[in-house]
């Protein structure tokens, strides 16, 4: 599937946007092999490109999801007392907020001013990964300071102690690497769970601008045809199923790869 | 002689792993009488706790398989049992105690409850008699005021007194023969003696035959009357306890006792302590012949064609080596 | 009589019991209850004791990986107690320690090359990468490994090797003096010998000073020059190893030693048992700490104050009122 995404343009060159009112909505066919939308635009190579724009924003999102986490996690696991405890309230409070409300009211205000700097496509991109990540780093920083917790009593960090090394060194050298099995196997839910968040918002109509085809912005405009053009709705909604289990999977493997040999 | 209670023969037990096929016990022959203490040592992946979870089919069975072999219990065969069977006899034939009493006992259960669940899964009576049998199998083992620590927890109690638990657990519903995995390996030294006098003390009023796996020599001295000596999966040597420490036949034997720093002023003057050079062999590929032919100051080239038979040579004791 | 190179003075370590979410920590633990002792340069000096009794937090006091709540340590002469920062980075260059588990002690994720290396790193005392690389095969050749080893991870190594990978890391920076704490319990009885003779052979060449700590008292035997036996954050008696396992004089050692399982089937020791109540670290009994358990306690005077160690023979040090 990410092969098909990161080549895909160049194998199925038909524009994005080519408007061809003589093929509205058809359904699969030699020229449109997932047929057409509403404005005969073809659904593949939107898919496609729609699909890269996921892909984008998940891994974005998880990124500042995971670098958020693992840095307040690993503070807090370093520092312990007050300033743990005050990240840790830092925690509480973030997820003790309702998300989508909040999404909703973040997007809906600052849409307009982001587009006005950056341009319609990046100042979404940003808005929505910052706010996506912005929401998800609570897990993973409790799993990093979990971590951190059962790490700094292990003997091999102790041993570092023994040999001078400086907290610093303990931390990025000894503690960190082994800390990050649990968050890369997060870090691959957090994918998963990022493409659904931007599903949700395009479909919502909150996400990206009509002509940036994202997966759940095609699920909204196919969703009002759903009886004359089922297969609109069923490509897009069917492609975030499979990302999303596929995502799951490598997950699950990634775990099972890390974890024996480098299990404590 | 006396009548084999336990009589293993040509046992193999293998396991599956992502890198091959583990034989963690590939023919081993061990007999066991009625009311004797025999002891199986050997240092760790030599396959003696795994014959012993064999014998109770606690092995997890995939990955594990009992390849080949008998299990003789009272002369019925017990590899082909199924679970229903093999629970009639764990707990009230065989008992078994383990070497990690504070994960061997459930931490949210009171010992009590657990020692009378194993009266009840055996034995018909309720709930009331259970307990008071558990309250007597803790006066038995000596621990003070039992009908009080009947209802403590396992992180209440020290490690020897997890340990004595454990020992009331298995031989409540008195057991002829009770496996003792490592049962004082992680307790002090103070405390070891007392559970081994413990034992002893079980054996001479229940009359049970032990099966006592451990690493320690000193701990077999003590307690055993027969020992069976294991390395990498198969029996190398079986004697009378005192036959082996006056006269190891076996290379292994010999450099395991040469090895071992002792108290007694003889050895305690010297600074070196004698080794076996070398380590021990995967079980994934094992050495062919004998397995312990690459660390063998004895060895000839015979030795790595043909794995040597387990042989009588005098009385009782039993030899695996081409030398004899 | 030259200066000895680490001197423990009234060293006192006490930890917080947590009494529940909201308490302040009304309770302490007296892990270590004013413990003396001196070590020459080349030395061995043993700690023995059984769990609990603060050998352990002994050995990380001296070594400033646990603060000491009071006392001093004084090092070649000065007083090291409260050193910080770059003067605490020096001193960590002549005090090492190996650890007890060869499994837990190692980074995974480190190499062995870098885990033996890491010290040069941290105190610059590599100026190339040639240098570095040499110095660290040096140290592998020195406990017995080669240069193939450089590159693998510790999973890839037996329990043993693991071993000597934790020495070859603690002698990276040339200390003086190497705490070992419980170097060999978690070995196997072969492989136990042979890191007991390296760690031999490494004092002779480098002239260390080692602080071996260990339950073991067979294997303390083997490689002390002095012993000191502690109980519940004591030291209840001090000897030359020698004097210590021939004429033992204090009730906990005489038990202690008389518990030591011997590997001879013919020896029939007299063992003595310990009875009465287990005293603990939190609420340690009034005057002597042994004396709810002594078997010959018999002056009043031992369950109102605290026998001092004192000085009985040449250089055999007792804390009992009844025997000094």
């Amino acid at each position: 599937m990410i092969l098909i995404l990161v080549l895909g343009p160049l194998l199925w060159p038909v524009p994005i946007d080519e408007i061809d009112f003589s093929a509205q909505m058809d359904g699969p066919s030699l020229a449109h092999p997932l047929g057409t939308d509403d404005l005969g635009q073809d659904l593949l190579s939107r898919m496609i490109y729609g699909g890269r724009i996921s892909m984008a924003v998940g891994i974005a999102a998880m990124l500042v999801a995971v670098i958020v986490g693992v840095f307040i996690g690993a503070v807090a696991g370093t520092a312990r007392g007050s300033i743990d405890m005050g990240l840790m309230w830092l925690c509480d409070l973030f997820l003790s907020l309702p998300q989508l409300p909040l999404l909703l009211l973040i997007i809906y205000l600052f849409q307009p001013t982001l587009r006005k700097w950056v341009g319609p496509e990046v100042g979404t991109f940003v808005l929505i990964v910052a706010v996506i990540g912005g929401f998800r780093w609570m897990s993973i920083a409790r799993l990093v300071r979990a971590q951190f917790f059962s790490l700094r009593e292990k003997e091999f960090v102790e041993a570092a102690r023994a040999l001078g090394a400086s907290t610093l060194r303990q931390v990025v050298r000894h503690i960190l690497p082994n800390a990050v099995g649990p968050v890369i196997v997060a870090g691959t839910i957090e994918v998963a769970n990022a493409i659904i968040a931007e599903s949700t918002l395009s479909f919502l109509g909150l996400g990206f601008p009509p002509d940036i085809p994202s997966w759940g912005r095609i699920l909204y405009d196919a969703k009002d045809y759903l009886d004359v053009a089922p297969h609109w709705a069923l490509f897009a909604g069917g492609a975030i199923f499979l990302a999303v289990m596929s995502i799951n999977y490598i997950g699950d493997g990634l775990r099972d790869a890390l974890d024996p040999r480098q299990v404590i | 002689m006396a009548e084999a209670l336990l009589d293993i023969r040509g046992l193999k037990t293998h396991f599956k792993t992502d890198d091959g096929m583990v034989r963690a016990v590939d023919g081993v022959d061990l007999t066991i009488s009625r009311g004797e203490t025999l002891s199986v040592v050997g240092e760790s992946g030599c396959g003696k706790t795994v014959t012993a979870m064999t014998i109770l089919k606690l092995i997890a069975m995939p990955p594990g398989k009992i390849v080949e072999g008998r299990i003789l219990w009272k002369g019925r065969d017990l590899v082909p049992l199924d679970a229903g069977e093999m629970r009639h006899i764990r707990g009230r034939e065989i008992g078994i105690i383990f070497q990690e009493p504070m994960t061997a006992l459930n931490p949210v259960y009171p010992v009590g409850e657990q020692i009378a669940e194993v009266v009840r899964a055996h034995q018909d009576v309720n709930r009331r008699e259970a307990m008071d049998r558990a309250v007597e199998m803790l006066r038995l083992v000596h621990v003070p005021a039992a009908e009080r620590r009947v209802r403590d927890y396992p992180h209440q109690l020290s490690g020897g007194m997890r340990q004595r638990v454990m020992i009331a657990m298995a031989l409540v519903c008195s057991p002829e023969l009770l496996i003792a995995d490592e049962p004082t390996t992680a307790l002090d030294v103070t405390v070891q003696a007392q559970i081994l006098d413990l034992l002893q003390e079980m054996k001479s009023r229940f009359g049970m035959a032990i099966m006592l796996i451990t690493h320690a020599m000193g701990v077999v001295a003590e307690v055993a009357q027969r020992v069976a000596v294991m390395y990498a999966g198969r029996v190398v040597e079986e004697a009378p306890a005192e036959a082996l420490f006056a006269r190891p036949l076996h290379p292994y034997t010999q450099g395991l006792i040469r090895s071992i720093p002792r108290l007694d002023s003889e050895n305690g003057k010297k600074r070196r302590l004698d080794t076996i050079t070398g380590s021990v062999p995967s079980l994934l590929n094992p050495p062919p012949g004998c397995r312990f032919a690459p660390r063998c100051a004895f060895a000839i080239a015979a030795c790595t064609r043909e794995g040597p038979e387990l042989r009588t040579i005098e009385g009782d004791h039993k030899v695996a080596c081409i030398l004899y | 009589m030259s200066e000895p190179l680490l001197r423990v003075r009234n060293l006192v370590k006490n930890f917080p019991v947590r009494g529940g979410v909201f308490a302040e920590a009304s309770e302490v633990v007296h892990a270590v209850d004013d413990v003396s002792f001196e070590i020459d340069a080349g030395e061995t000096m043993g700690l023995v004791g059984e769990s609990g009794c603060g050998k352990s937090t002994t050995g990380r006091c001296v070594l400033r990986l646990i603060e000491p709540t009071a006392g001093e340590i004084w090092f070649e002469g000065r007083n090291v107690t409260r050193l910080k920062g770059k003067a605490l980075s020096m001193l960590r260059r002549n005090m090492q320690i190996i650890f007890q588990d060869p499994y837990a002690s190692l980074n995974p994720r480190m190499a062995a090359g870098a885990i033996i290396g890491e010290a040069l790193t941290i105190h610059k005392l590599a100026k190339t990468r040639a240098q570095f690389d040499d110095r660290v095969v040096e140290l592998l050749q020195l406990v017995g490994l080669n240069a193939d080893h450089l590159r693998r991870y510790p999973h890839e190594f037996s329990g043993g090797q693991r071993q000597r990978i934790g020495i070859a890391r603690a002698l990276a920076v040339s200390p003086r003096l190497i705490v070992c704490d419980e170097p060999v319990s978690a070995l196997d009885v072969s492989i136990q010998a042979q890191i007991v003779n390296l760690l031999a052979d490494l004092q002779e060449e480098f002239r260390l000073a080692y602080l071996f700590i260990a339950h073991d008292l067979a294997v303390v035997r083997h490689i002390s020059t002095r012993v000191a036996v502690m109980y519940l954050g004591r030291i209840v008696e001090l000897a030359p190893a020698e004097e210590l396992y021939g004429n033992p004089r204090h009730p906990y050692t005489e038990a202690l030693l008389s518990a030591v399982p011997t590997p001879d089937p013919t020896a029939r020791r007299q063992r003595i048992r310990l009875e009465g109540e287990i005293p603990n670290s939190i609420h340690p009994p009034p005057g002597c700490c042994f004396h709810t358990q002594c078997p010959i306690r018999e002056l009043p005077l031992c369950s109102v104050e605290r026998p001092p160690l004192k000085q009985t023979t040449q250089g055999h040090w007792l804390a009992c009122h009844l025997r000094s």
